[in-house]
């Protein structure tokens, strides 16, 4: 139980920091950037090098490669959809998560086997 | 200077929506942990590069700028969804730098250990999401430079600098 109150807390913390630096960086394509910065991984791995070993993580960081092209058509396609279709941020950002769950898996299936 | 840093936006931002945020980015990374748990780390690490906060953070910066121009008088429904487009294709930029970081440490991390593994994958964003961000800004430019010229100097009796 522990661990993931750990887990909560570290993470909570590291995706707020990037969060408020993109809050208060300009241009708003800039602080995008922060949108895709490393806030996730940085808790998850530190904790599985603490736990599992180097190797555990290296494997983690591998898929992760996978996750970032994944999250490289998800954005364009929020991009897009809110451009293109006037839809609001909201529907986009949850409509394009199933694009991003079937290019990460559909990756991984190709490239890395089923895991 | 280009980037700017603009401390008074951080007033903007309502006390539950950094709890928002806060509470997204833990549930994602103890989500993370327990699909690793479940599944092994090959599928638990695609997760590491899930947008889990990006559509609070998306719909946040659309509902502020929306409210920016609303007091100005102004729908700003246009407004705010072309600052979360924005934010989009920076996130679009930001995934090669996320890409990078997870490059070197699958790289580093056995051969070098925690530390310079570490440093070296946030260098590696910083430098590729930056740099990228540098090139895209200058190519739009001067993509812009080239479409206004000709329409310049195309106009009868006007000279000098274009």
């Amino acid at each position: 139980m522990m661990e993931y109150v750990i887990r909560f807390v570290v993470g909570g913390i590291a995706v707020s920091f990037f969060a408020v630096l993109g809050d208060v960086l300009r241009p708003k394509s800039f602080a995008g950037l922060f949108g895709a910065a490393p806030s996730i991984a940085l808790a998850t791995l530190g904790i599985a090098i603490a736990q599992h070993g180097t190797g555990y993580a290296a494997t983690e960081a591998r898929s992760m490669m996978l996750g970032a092209v994944a999250l490289w058509l998800y954005s364009m396609g929020v991009c897009r959809l809110i451009e293109r279709y006037r839809v609001s941020a909201l529907s986009a950002t949850c409509a394009m998560l199933a694009l991003w769950l079937v290019c990460a898996f559909g990756l991984q299936w190709l490239l890395l086997g089923s895991g | 200077m280009i980037v700017k840093l603009k401390l008074s936006s951080l007033k903007s931002v309502a006390w539950h929506e950094y709890a928002l945020r806060f509470a997204l980015g833990g549930l994602a990374t103890v989500a993370t942990g327990l699909i690793a748990k479940f599944f092994g780390p090959v599928t638990g690490g695609l997760f590491l590069a899930f947008p889990a906060i990006f559509c609070a953070s998306a719909t946040l910066i659309e509902k502020h700028e929306r409210q920016r121009k609303q007091q100005a008088g102004f729908s700003g429904a246009r407004r705010g969804q072309g600052a979360a487009a924005l934010d989009s294709s920076g996130a679009a930029l930001g995934s090669f730098g996320l890409l990078a970081f997870a490059a070197v440490i699958w790289i580093l991390l056995p051969a070098a250990g925690t530390a310079w593994a570490f440093a070296g994958a946030i260098a590696a964003w910083t430098l590729v999401s930056v740099s990228l961000w540098w090139a895209h800004r200058f190519v739009r430019f001067s993509k812009r430079r080239r479409s206004l010229s000709p329409r310049h100097e195309a106009i009868p009796g006007k000279s000098g600098p274009v």
